[in-house]
Protein backbone atom coordinates (compact mmCIF):
# COMPACT_ATOMS: atom_id res chain seq x y z
CA UNK A 1 0.00 0.00 0.00
CA UNK A 2 1.16 3.45 -0.92
CA UNK A 3 4.64 4.62 -1.63
CA UNK A 4 4.47 7.40 0.85
CA UNK A 5 7.13 8.27 3.27
CA UNK A 6 6.54 10.22 6.41
CA UNK A 7 8.81 13.20 6.06
CA UNK A 8 9.21 16.18 8.31
CA UNK A 9 6.65 18.36 6.66
CA UNK A 10 4.67 20.19 9.26
CA UNK A 11 6.37 18.42 12.20
CA UNK A 12 8.65 20.15 14.59
CA UNK A 13 12.27 19.20 14.88
CA UNK A 14 13.23 19.12 18.52
CA UNK A 15 16.37 18.53 20.31
CA UNK A 16 16.22 18.00 24.03
CA UNK A 17 19.61 19.32 24.43
CA UNK A 18 19.53 22.28 22.20
CA UNK A 19 20.50 22.35 18.61
CA UNK A 20 21.41 19.16 16.91
CA UNK A 21 24.09 21.12 15.23
CA UNK A 22 25.75 21.22 18.58
CA UNK A 23 26.77 17.65 17.95
CA UNK A 24 24.43 16.08 20.41
CA UNK A 25 24.49 12.33 20.64
CA UNK A 26 20.63 12.17 20.74
CA UNK A 27 18.98 11.69 17.35
CA UNK A 28 16.48 14.38 16.38
CA UNK A 29 12.78 13.30 16.76
CA UNK A 30 9.55 13.99 14.73
CA UNK A 31 6.56 14.92 16.84
CA UNK A 32 3.16 14.94 15.19
CA UNK A 33 -0.31 16.08 16.04
CA UNK A 34 -2.98 13.34 16.12
CA UNK A 35 -4.91 15.03 13.33
CA UNK A 36 -1.76 15.28 11.24
CA UNK A 37 -1.03 11.61 11.42
CA UNK A 38 -4.68 10.71 10.97
CA UNK A 39 -4.88 12.83 7.83
CA UNK A 40 -1.78 11.05 6.62
CA UNK A 41 -3.34 7.63 7.27
CA UNK A 42 -6.55 8.67 5.58
CA UNK A 43 -4.61 9.72 2.53
CA UNK A 44 -2.92 6.31 2.45
CA UNK A 45 -6.35 4.64 2.30
CA UNK A 46 -7.79 7.08 -0.21
CA UNK A 47 -4.93 6.81 -2.62
CA UNK A 48 -5.19 3.04 -2.80
CA UNK A 49 -7.28 2.12 -5.79
CA UNK A 50 -8.15 -1.35 -4.44
CA UNK A 51 -10.03 0.22 -1.53
CA UNK A 52 -12.16 2.55 -3.64
CA UNK A 53 -14.48 0.01 -5.27
CA UNK A 54 -14.96 -3.35 -3.61
CA UNK A 55 -17.49 -5.94 -2.57
CA UNK A 56 -17.24 -7.30 0.95
CA UNK A 57 -18.97 -10.40 2.20
CA UNK A 58 -19.82 -10.83 5.88
CA UNK A 59 -22.40 -11.15 8.60
CA UNK A 60 -24.24 -8.10 9.85
CA UNK A 61 -24.12 -7.10 13.53
CA UNK A 62 -24.73 -3.95 15.57
CA UNK A 63 -27.18 -2.75 12.94
CA UNK A 64 -28.72 0.60 13.72
CA UNK A 65 -30.42 3.37 11.89
CA UNK A 66 -29.82 6.79 13.37
CA UNK A 67 -32.43 9.54 13.60
CA UNK A 68 -30.53 11.22 10.77
CA UNK A 69 -31.43 8.26 8.54
CA UNK A 70 -27.85 7.06 8.20
CA UNK A 71 -27.31 3.32 8.73
CA UNK A 72 -24.48 1.90 10.83
CA UNK A 73 -23.46 -1.74 11.23
CA UNK A 74 -20.52 -4.05 11.53
CA UNK A 75 -19.54 -6.74 9.06
CA UNK A 76 -17.69 -9.70 10.48
CA UNK A 77 -16.44 -13.15 9.79
CA UNK A 78 -14.71 -15.59 12.15
CA UNK A 79 -11.49 -13.66 12.35
CA UNK A 80 -12.24 -10.00 11.81
CA UNK A 81 -14.73 -7.21 11.64
CA UNK A 82 -15.09 -3.88 9.94
CA UNK A 83 -17.32 -0.93 10.68
CA UNK A 84 -19.76 0.12 7.97
CA UNK A 85 -21.79 3.22 7.35
CA UNK A 86 -24.45 3.85 4.73
CA UNK A 87 -25.64 7.42 4.25
CA UNK A 88 -29.30 8.16 4.26
CA UNK A 89 -29.41 9.04 0.56
CA UNK A 90 -28.06 5.59 -0.32
CA UNK A 91 -30.14 3.75 2.29
CA UNK A 92 -33.32 5.29 0.88
CA UNK A 93 -32.55 3.93 -2.57
CA UNK A 94 -32.06 0.38 -1.33
CA UNK A 95 -34.80 -2.17 -1.93
CA UNK A 96 -33.14 -4.34 0.69
CA UNK A 97 -31.70 -3.40 4.06
CA UNK A 98 -30.14 -6.11 6.25
CA UNK A 99 -30.88 -7.26 9.76
CA UNK A 100 -28.46 -8.48 12.37
CA UNK A 101 -27.16 -11.96 11.69
CA UNK A 102 -27.79 -11.84 7.95
CA UNK A 103 -25.06 -12.69 5.48
CA UNK A 104 -24.67 -9.87 3.01
CA UNK A 105 -22.57 -8.52 0.20
CA UNK A 106 -21.80 -4.85 0.64
CA UNK A 107 -20.26 -2.55 -1.93
CA UNK A 108 -18.41 0.67 -1.30
CA UNK A 109 -15.04 2.21 -0.49
CA UNK A 110 -12.90 2.00 2.62
CA UNK A 111 -11.70 5.18 4.15
CA UNK A 112 -10.86 6.67 7.51
CA UNK A 113 -13.28 8.37 9.84
CA UNK A 114 -10.89 10.78 11.41
CA UNK A 115 -13.03 11.91 14.33
CA UNK A 116 -13.64 8.29 15.36
CA UNK A 117 -10.09 7.22 14.70
CA UNK A 118 -11.09 4.22 12.64
CA UNK A 119 -11.32 3.01 9.11
CA UNK A 120 -14.69 1.92 7.82
CA UNK A 121 -16.62 0.82 4.75
CA UNK A 122 -18.75 3.54 3.19
CA UNK A 123 -21.52 1.38 1.74
CA UNK A 124 -23.41 2.37 -1.43
CA UNK A 125 -25.07 -0.97 -2.25
CA UNK A 126 -25.99 -3.99 -0.19
CA UNK A 127 -27.48 -7.34 -1.21
CA UNK A 128 -28.38 -10.53 0.65
CA UNK A 129 -25.40 -12.84 0.20
CA UNK A 130 -26.95 -15.68 -1.84
CA UNK A 131 -28.92 -13.49 -4.18
CA UNK A 132 -26.15 -10.97 -3.90
CA UNK A 133 -23.74 -13.35 -5.54
CA UNK A 134 -26.15 -14.00 -8.37
CA UNK A 135 -26.68 -10.30 -8.61
CA UNK A 136 -22.95 -9.73 -8.89
CA UNK A 137 -22.65 -12.33 -11.62
CA UNK A 138 -25.60 -10.74 -13.35
CA UNK A 139 -24.11 -7.27 -13.14
CA UNK A 140 -20.72 -8.48 -14.34
CA UNK A 141 -22.20 -10.33 -17.33
CA UNK A 142 -24.47 -7.43 -18.14
CA UNK A 143 -21.55 -5.04 -18.12
CA UNK A 144 -19.41 -7.31 -20.27
CA UNK A 145 -22.09 -7.95 -22.88
CA UNK A 146 -23.04 -4.28 -22.95
CA UNK A 147 -19.39 -3.40 -23.60
CA UNK A 148 -19.38 -5.93 -26.43
CA UNK A 149 -22.37 -4.18 -27.99
CA UNK A 150 -24.94 -6.93 -27.53
CA UNK A 151 -27.49 -4.49 -26.13
CA UNK A 152 -26.88 -1.67 -28.60
CA UNK A 153 -30.03 0.15 -29.57
CA UNK A 154 -28.86 0.38 -33.20
CA UNK A 155 -29.01 -3.37 -33.64
CA UNK A 156 -32.56 -3.75 -32.35
CA UNK A 157 -34.57 -4.91 -35.32
CA UNK A 158 -38.13 -3.86 -36.06
CA UNK A 159 -40.77 -6.57 -35.75
CA UNK A 160 -42.66 -7.62 -38.89
CA UNK A 161 -46.06 -5.93 -39.08
CA UNK A 162 -47.84 -9.08 -40.19
CA UNK A 163 -45.84 -12.10 -39.07
CA UNK A 164 -46.68 -15.26 -41.01
CA UNK A 165 -44.89 -17.78 -38.86
CA UNK A 166 -44.01 -17.25 -35.23
CA UNK A 167 -41.49 -19.39 -33.38
CA UNK A 168 -42.09 -19.84 -29.66
CA UNK A 169 -39.29 -21.02 -27.39
CA UNK A 170 -40.74 -22.18 -24.09
CA UNK A 171 -41.82 -25.19 -22.13
CA UNK A 172 -44.73 -27.07 -23.76
CA UNK A 173 -46.33 -27.80 -20.39
CA UNK A 174 -46.23 -24.30 -18.94
CA UNK A 175 -48.86 -21.62 -18.57
CA UNK A 176 -46.71 -19.25 -20.59
CA UNK A 177 -47.43 -21.16 -23.80
CA UNK A 178 -51.15 -21.31 -23.06
CA UNK A 179 -51.20 -17.57 -22.43
CA UNK A 180 -49.40 -16.89 -25.69
CA UNK A 181 -51.67 -19.15 -27.72
CA UNK A 182 -54.78 -17.56 -26.20
CA UNK A 183 -53.63 -14.08 -27.06
CA UNK A 184 -52.76 -15.09 -30.62
CA UNK A 185 -56.09 -16.84 -31.12
CA UNK A 186 -57.94 -13.75 -30.01
CA UNK A 187 -55.83 -11.14 -31.76
CA UNK A 188 -54.44 -12.59 -34.94
CA UNK A 189 -55.16 -16.24 -35.72
CA UNK A 190 -53.67 -15.74 -39.19
CA UNK A 191 -50.23 -16.40 -37.78
CA UNK A 192 -48.89 -19.93 -37.67
CA UNK A 193 -47.29 -20.86 -34.37
CA UNK A 194 -44.28 -23.14 -34.24
CA UNK A 195 -43.31 -24.28 -30.76
CA UNK A 196 -39.70 -25.19 -30.16
CA UNK A 197 -40.01 -26.95 -26.81
CA UNK A 198 -37.37 -26.65 -24.11
CA UNK A 199 -37.11 -26.78 -20.34
CA UNK A 200 -36.89 -23.23 -19.00
CA UNK A 201 -35.33 -23.75 -15.59
CA UNK A 202 -32.51 -25.70 -14.03
CA UNK A 203 -28.89 -26.18 -14.98
CA UNK A 204 -29.83 -28.09 -18.12
CA UNK A 205 -32.07 -25.35 -19.42
CA UNK A 206 -29.60 -22.90 -20.99
CA UNK A 207 -28.08 -25.23 -23.63
CA UNK A 208 -31.55 -26.48 -24.49
CA UNK A 209 -32.95 -22.98 -24.83
CA UNK A 210 -30.01 -22.25 -27.12
CA UNK A 211 -30.77 -25.38 -29.18
CA UNK A 212 -34.45 -24.45 -29.43
CA UNK A 213 -33.60 -20.96 -30.70
CA UNK A 214 -31.10 -22.34 -33.18
CA UNK A 215 -33.49 -25.04 -34.47
CA UNK A 216 -36.12 -22.40 -35.33
CA UNK A 217 -33.54 -20.22 -37.01
CA UNK A 218 -31.92 -22.95 -39.03
CA UNK A 219 -34.76 -25.31 -39.88
CA UNK A 220 -37.84 -23.16 -40.28
CA UNK A 221 -38.84 -19.96 -42.03
CA UNK A 222 -40.29 -18.20 -38.97
CA UNK A 223 -40.14 -14.44 -39.23
CA UNK A 224 -40.10 -13.62 -35.52
CA UNK A 225 -39.37 -15.44 -32.24
CA UNK A 226 -40.82 -15.29 -28.75
CA UNK A 227 -38.63 -16.56 -25.91
CA UNK A 228 -40.86 -16.91 -22.88
CA UNK A 229 -41.20 -18.15 -19.36
CA UNK A 230 -43.85 -17.47 -16.74
CA UNK A 231 -43.13 -15.84 -13.40
CA UNK A 232 -40.93 -17.46 -10.78
CA UNK A 233 -38.22 -16.80 -8.23
CA UNK A 234 -34.95 -15.18 -9.18
CA UNK A 235 -33.37 -18.65 -9.31
CA UNK A 236 -36.21 -19.97 -11.49
CA UNK A 237 -35.53 -17.32 -14.10
CA UNK A 238 -31.79 -17.77 -13.94
CA UNK A 239 -31.48 -19.65 -17.22
CA UNK A 240 -32.37 -16.38 -18.95
CA UNK A 241 -29.34 -14.73 -17.39
CA UNK A 242 -27.04 -17.25 -19.01
CA UNK A 243 -24.43 -15.97 -21.41
CA UNK A 244 -25.06 -18.79 -23.90
CA UNK A 245 -28.74 -17.88 -24.09
CA UNK A 246 -27.85 -14.23 -24.53
CA UNK A 247 -25.52 -15.04 -27.42
CA UNK A 248 -28.07 -17.31 -29.10
CA UNK A 249 -30.63 -14.50 -29.00
CA UNK A 250 -28.03 -12.11 -30.35
CA UNK A 251 -27.23 -14.50 -33.20
CA UNK A 252 -30.86 -15.07 -34.16
CA UNK A 253 -31.59 -14.46 -37.85
CA UNK A 254 -35.03 -13.08 -37.03
CA UNK A 255 -36.05 -10.57 -34.34
CA UNK A 256 -36.57 -11.95 -30.83
CA UNK A 257 -39.14 -10.80 -28.29
CA UNK A 258 -38.63 -11.91 -24.70
CA UNK A 259 -41.42 -12.35 -22.19
CA UNK A 260 -39.80 -13.68 -19.06
CA UNK A 261 -41.29 -13.59 -15.56
CA UNK A 262 -43.26 -10.58 -14.41
CA UNK A 263 -43.25 -6.89 -15.05
CA UNK A 264 -40.43 -6.24 -12.61
CA UNK A 265 -38.07 -9.00 -13.72
CA UNK A 266 -35.26 -7.99 -16.01
CA UNK A 267 -33.00 -10.69 -17.38
CA UNK A 268 -29.91 -10.57 -19.58
CA UNK A 269 -32.05 -12.14 -22.30
CA UNK A 270 -34.36 -9.10 -22.08
CA UNK A 271 -31.45 -6.75 -22.66
CA UNK A 272 -30.25 -8.63 -25.75
CA UNK A 273 -33.71 -9.14 -27.23
CA UNK A 274 -34.92 -6.86 -30.01
CA UNK A 275 -37.99 -6.16 -27.89
CA UNK A 276 -38.54 -6.95 -24.22
CA UNK A 277 -42.10 -7.65 -23.11
CA UNK A 278 -42.99 -7.73 -19.40
CA UNK A 279 -44.79 -11.10 -19.58
CA UNK A 280 -45.40 -13.94 -22.07
CA UNK A 281 -48.90 -12.62 -22.88
CA UNK A 282 -47.52 -9.17 -23.48
CA UNK A 283 -44.92 -10.67 -25.82
CA UNK A 284 -47.69 -12.25 -27.88
CA UNK A 285 -49.54 -8.94 -28.00
CA UNK A 286 -46.44 -7.13 -29.19
CA UNK A 287 -45.72 -9.62 -31.93
CA UNK A 288 -49.04 -9.60 -33.77
CA UNK A 289 -51.46 -6.88 -34.81
CA UNK A 290 -54.96 -6.81 -33.34
CA UNK A 291 -57.53 -8.07 -35.83
CA UNK A 292 -60.20 -5.78 -34.40
CA UNK A 293 -58.01 -2.81 -35.29
CA UNK A 294 -57.20 -4.31 -38.68
CA UNK A 295 -60.88 -4.82 -39.29
CA UNK A 296 -61.48 -1.16 -38.48
CA UNK A 297 -58.67 -0.14 -40.81
CA UNK A 298 -60.12 -2.24 -43.63
CA UNK A 299 -63.57 -0.76 -43.03
CA UNK A 300 -62.05 2.69 -42.99
CA UNK A 301 -60.47 2.09 -46.35
CA UNK A 302 -63.62 0.61 -47.76
CA UNK A 303 -65.46 3.80 -46.80
CA UNK A 304 -62.68 5.92 -48.19
CA UNK A 305 -62.85 4.01 -51.47
CA UNK A 306 -66.56 4.68 -51.70
CA UNK A 307 -66.08 8.34 -50.94
CA UNK A 308 -63.24 8.69 -53.45
CA UNK A 309 -65.26 6.95 -56.13
CA UNK A 310 -68.20 9.27 -55.55
CA UNK A 311 -65.81 12.17 -55.74
CA UNK A 312 -64.36 10.90 -58.99
CA UNK A 313 -67.73 10.42 -60.58
CA UNK A 314 -68.90 13.84 -59.44
CA UNK A 315 -65.75 15.36 -60.82
CA UNK A 316 -66.20 13.65 -64.18
CA UNK A 317 -69.82 14.72 -64.27
CA UNK A 318 -68.87 18.31 -63.67
CA UNK A 319 -66.19 18.11 -66.34
CA UNK A 320 -68.77 16.71 -68.73
CA UNK A 321 -71.23 19.46 -67.98
CA UNK A 322 -68.60 22.08 -68.51
CA UNK A 323 -67.63 20.60 -71.86
CA UNK A 324 -71.22 20.44 -72.91
CA UNK A 325 -71.49 24.13 -72.21
CA UNK A 326 -68.35 24.89 -74.16
CA UNK A 327 -69.57 22.73 -77.00
CA UNK A 328 -72.88 24.47 -77.05
CA UNK A 329 -71.18 27.81 -77.22
CA UNK A 330 -69.18 26.81 -80.27
CA UNK A 331 -71.87 24.79 -82.05
CA UNK A 332 -72.90 25.89 -85.67
CA UNK A 333 -76.47 25.79 -84.39
CA UNK A 334 -75.59 28.79 -82.30
CA UNK A 335 -74.24 30.52 -85.40
CA UNK A 336 -77.30 29.65 -87.34
CA UNK A 337 -79.56 30.89 -84.57
CA UNK A 338 -77.45 33.98 -84.43
CA UNK A 339 -77.70 34.68 -88.14
CA UNK A 340 -81.35 33.86 -88.16
CA UNK A 341 -81.89 36.49 -85.59
CA UNK A 342 -79.74 38.96 -87.43
CA UNK A 343 -81.72 38.36 -90.60
CA UNK A 344 -84.90 38.97 -88.68
CA UNK A 345 -83.41 42.12 -87.27
CA UNK A 346 -82.29 43.29 -90.70
CA UNK A 347 -85.67 42.59 -92.23
CA UNK A 348 -87.32 44.39 -89.40
CA UNK A 349 -85.14 47.44 -89.75
CA UNK A 350 -85.34 47.34 -93.56
CA UNK A 351 -89.12 47.29 -93.35
CA UNK A 352 -89.08 50.09 -90.86
CA UNK A 353 -86.80 52.10 -93.17
CA UNK A 354 -88.98 51.38 -96.11
CA UNK A 355 -92.11 52.42 -94.29
CA UNK A 356 -90.44 55.58 -93.22
CA UNK A 357 -89.33 56.39 -96.74
CA UNK A 358 -92.77 55.61 -98.07
CA UNK A 359 -94.28 57.98 -95.58
CA UNK A 360 -91.76 60.63 -96.52
CA UNK A 361 -92.45 60.04 -100.19
CA UNK A 362 -96.13 60.27 -99.65
CA UNK A 363 -95.70 63.49 -97.79
CA UNK A 364 -93.47 64.94 -100.51
CA UNK A 365 -95.95 63.85 -103.12
CA UNK A 366 -98.63 65.75 -101.36
CA UNK A 367 -96.47 68.87 -101.23
CA UNK A 368 -95.47 68.55 -104.87
CA UNK A 369 -99.02 67.98 -105.83
CA UNK A 370 -100.14 71.20 -104.29
CA UNK A 371 -97.18 73.02 -105.80
CA UNK A 372 -98.03 71.42 -109.07
CA UNK A 373 -101.53 72.62 -108.74
CA UNK A 374 -100.37 76.23 -108.50
CA UNK A 375 -97.83 75.87 -111.31
CA UNK A 376 -99.90 73.76 -113.66
CA UNK A 377 -100.44 75.29 -117.10
CA UNK A 378 -103.90 73.91 -116.84
CA UNK A 379 -104.63 76.53 -114.24
CA UNK A 380 -103.37 79.13 -116.72
CA UNK A 381 -105.57 77.62 -119.38
CA UNK A 382 -108.48 78.11 -117.06
CA UNK A 383 -107.74 81.72 -117.21
CA UNK A 384 -108.26 81.66 -121.07
CA UNK A 385 -104.77 80.89 -122.37
CA UNK A 386 -104.15 78.18 -124.94
CA UNK A 387 -101.12 76.10 -125.80
CA UNK A 388 -100.36 75.42 -129.38
CA UNK A 389 -98.16 72.54 -130.48
CA UNK A 390 -97.07 71.23 -133.79
CA UNK A 391 -99.25 68.36 -134.49
CA UNK A 392 -96.53 66.06 -135.68
CA UNK A 393 -93.71 66.90 -133.27
CA UNK A 394 -95.67 68.10 -130.29
CA UNK A 395 -93.35 71.10 -130.02
CA UNK A 396 -94.89 74.02 -128.19
CA UNK A 397 -95.18 77.09 -130.35
CA UNK A 398 -93.75 80.05 -128.52
CA UNK A 399 -92.93 82.30 -131.45
CA UNK A 400 -94.42 83.29 -134.78
CA UNK A 401 -91.18 82.31 -136.32
CA UNK A 402 -91.89 78.72 -135.43
CA UNK A 403 -94.77 78.37 -137.81
CA UNK A 404 -95.39 78.77 -141.54
CA UNK A 405 -98.69 78.88 -143.32
CA UNK A 406 -100.24 75.52 -143.65
CA UNK A 407 -98.72 74.06 -140.41
CA UNK A 408 -101.17 72.05 -138.51
CA UNK A 409 -101.30 72.74 -134.83
CA UNK A 410 -102.90 71.13 -131.84
CA UNK A 411 -104.36 73.70 -129.55
CA UNK A 412 -105.03 72.93 -125.98
CA UNK A 413 -107.52 74.85 -123.93
CA UNK A 414 -108.80 74.34 -120.44
CA UNK A 415 -111.38 71.72 -121.21
CA UNK A 416 -109.77 69.89 -124.15
CA UNK A 417 -108.03 70.34 -127.54
CA UNK A 418 -108.69 70.84 -131.14
CA UNK A 419 -106.76 70.96 -134.41
CA UNK A 420 -106.20 74.13 -136.33
CA UNK A 421 -104.18 75.30 -139.42
CA UNK A 422 -101.95 78.28 -139.77
CA UNK A 423 -103.37 80.46 -142.54
CA UNK A 424 -100.99 83.32 -142.54
CA UNK A 425 -98.01 84.61 -140.60
CA UNK B 1 -52.83 -11.42 -59.20
CA UNK B 2 -56.03 -13.18 -58.25
CA UNK B 3 -57.38 -11.80 -55.04
CA UNK B 4 -58.35 -15.14 -53.51
CA UNK B 5 -54.69 -16.20 -53.69
CA UNK B 6 -53.42 -13.17 -51.81
CA UNK B 7 -52.32 -13.44 -48.20
CA UNK B 8 -53.93 -11.07 -45.73
CA UNK B 9 -50.78 -8.98 -45.67
CA UNK B 10 -50.63 -8.71 -49.47
CA UNK B 11 -54.30 -7.84 -49.76
CA UNK B 12 -54.06 -5.32 -46.91
CA UNK B 13 -51.07 -3.59 -48.47
CA UNK B 14 -52.63 -3.55 -51.91
CA UNK B 15 -55.82 -2.09 -50.47
CA UNK B 16 -53.81 0.68 -48.86
CA UNK B 17 -52.04 1.30 -52.17
CA UNK B 18 -55.33 1.29 -54.08
CA UNK B 19 -56.80 3.93 -51.80
CA UNK B 20 -53.64 5.97 -52.19
CA UNK B 21 -53.80 5.82 -55.98
CA UNK B 22 -57.43 6.83 -56.00
CA UNK B 23 -56.56 9.70 -53.69
CA UNK B 24 -53.93 10.91 -56.11
CA UNK B 25 -56.65 11.30 -58.72
CA UNK B 26 -55.49 12.03 -62.24
CA UNK B 27 -57.19 8.85 -63.44
CA UNK B 28 -59.61 8.16 -66.23
CA UNK B 29 -63.08 7.15 -65.19
CA UNK B 30 -62.44 3.60 -66.39
CA UNK B 31 -59.22 3.41 -64.39
CA UNK B 32 -60.83 4.70 -61.23
CA UNK B 33 -63.77 2.33 -61.58
CA UNK B 34 -61.38 -0.59 -62.05
CA UNK B 35 -59.39 0.48 -58.97
CA UNK B 36 -62.53 0.96 -56.96
CA UNK B 37 -63.84 -2.49 -57.82
CA UNK B 38 -60.54 -4.12 -57.00
CA UNK B 39 -60.37 -2.19 -53.75
CA UNK B 40 -63.82 -3.42 -52.78
CA UNK B 41 -62.84 -6.99 -53.51
CA UNK B 42 -59.60 -6.57 -51.53
CA UNK B 43 -61.45 -5.20 -48.51
CA UNK B 44 -63.87 -8.12 -48.64
CA UNK B 45 -60.98 -10.57 -48.91
CA UNK B 46 -59.20 -8.98 -45.93
CA UNK B 47 -62.35 -9.23 -43.82
CA UNK B 48 -62.83 -12.88 -44.70
CA UNK B 49 -59.20 -13.69 -43.98
CA UNK B 50 -59.42 -12.02 -40.56
CA UNK B 51 -62.55 -13.80 -39.46
CA UNK B 52 -62.17 -17.20 -41.01
CA UNK B 53 -58.63 -17.83 -39.77
CA UNK B 54 -58.07 -20.63 -37.25
CA UNK B 55 -54.87 -20.49 -35.26
CA UNK B 56 -52.57 -23.36 -36.19
CA UNK B 57 -50.01 -24.50 -33.63
CA UNK B 58 -47.21 -26.81 -34.65
CA UNK B 59 -44.30 -28.23 -32.73
CA UNK B 60 -40.74 -28.64 -33.88
CA UNK B 61 -39.38 -32.11 -33.09
CA UNK B 62 -36.10 -33.81 -33.99
CA UNK B 63 -36.62 -35.69 -37.24
CA UNK B 64 -37.57 -39.36 -36.84
CA UNK B 65 -35.61 -40.16 -39.98
CA UNK B 66 -31.91 -40.66 -39.88
CA UNK B 67 -30.79 -37.29 -41.20
CA UNK B 68 -28.67 -36.02 -38.38
CA UNK B 69 -29.75 -32.79 -36.71
CA UNK B 70 -32.90 -32.53 -38.81
CA UNK B 71 -36.26 -31.34 -37.51
CA UNK B 72 -39.82 -31.76 -38.55
CA UNK B 73 -43.06 -30.06 -37.65
CA UNK B 74 -45.94 -31.96 -36.11
CA UNK B 75 -49.26 -30.62 -34.88
CA UNK B 76 -49.05 -29.54 -31.28
CA UNK B 77 -51.41 -31.53 -29.07
CA UNK B 78 -50.37 -30.10 -25.70
CA UNK B 79 -52.66 -27.37 -24.46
Amino acid sequence: MGGKSLNGEGGRQLSMWGSSQAGSSFPSMQIYQVSQITAYIKELFDSDYALQDLWLEGEVSNYSRAASGHVYFTLKDEQAQIRCVMWRSQAERQAYLPQNGEAVLAHGRISVYEAGGRYQLYVDDIQPAGAGLLYLQFEALKERLAAEGLFDAERKRPLPLFPRRLGVVTSPAAAALRDIVNVLRRRYPLVEVLLSPTPVQGDEAPPQIVAAIEALNEHTDVDVLIVARGGGSLEDLWAFNDERVARAIYASRVPVVTGVGHETDFTIADFVADVRAPTPSAAAELVVPDRQKLREAVEGWRGRLMQLMKGHIGEKRRALQYREQVLRRFSPQAHIDNYRQRIDDLIRSALAGLKHRLALGRERLRTLDSQLQTLSPLATLERGYAIARHLGTGKVVRSVAQVVAGDRLEVRVSDGQFESRVEQT
Amino acid sequence: MKIENLSFEEAFKELEETVRRLEEGDLTLDESIALFERGQALARHCGEKLYRAELRVGQLVPSSEQDEGGYETVPFEGE
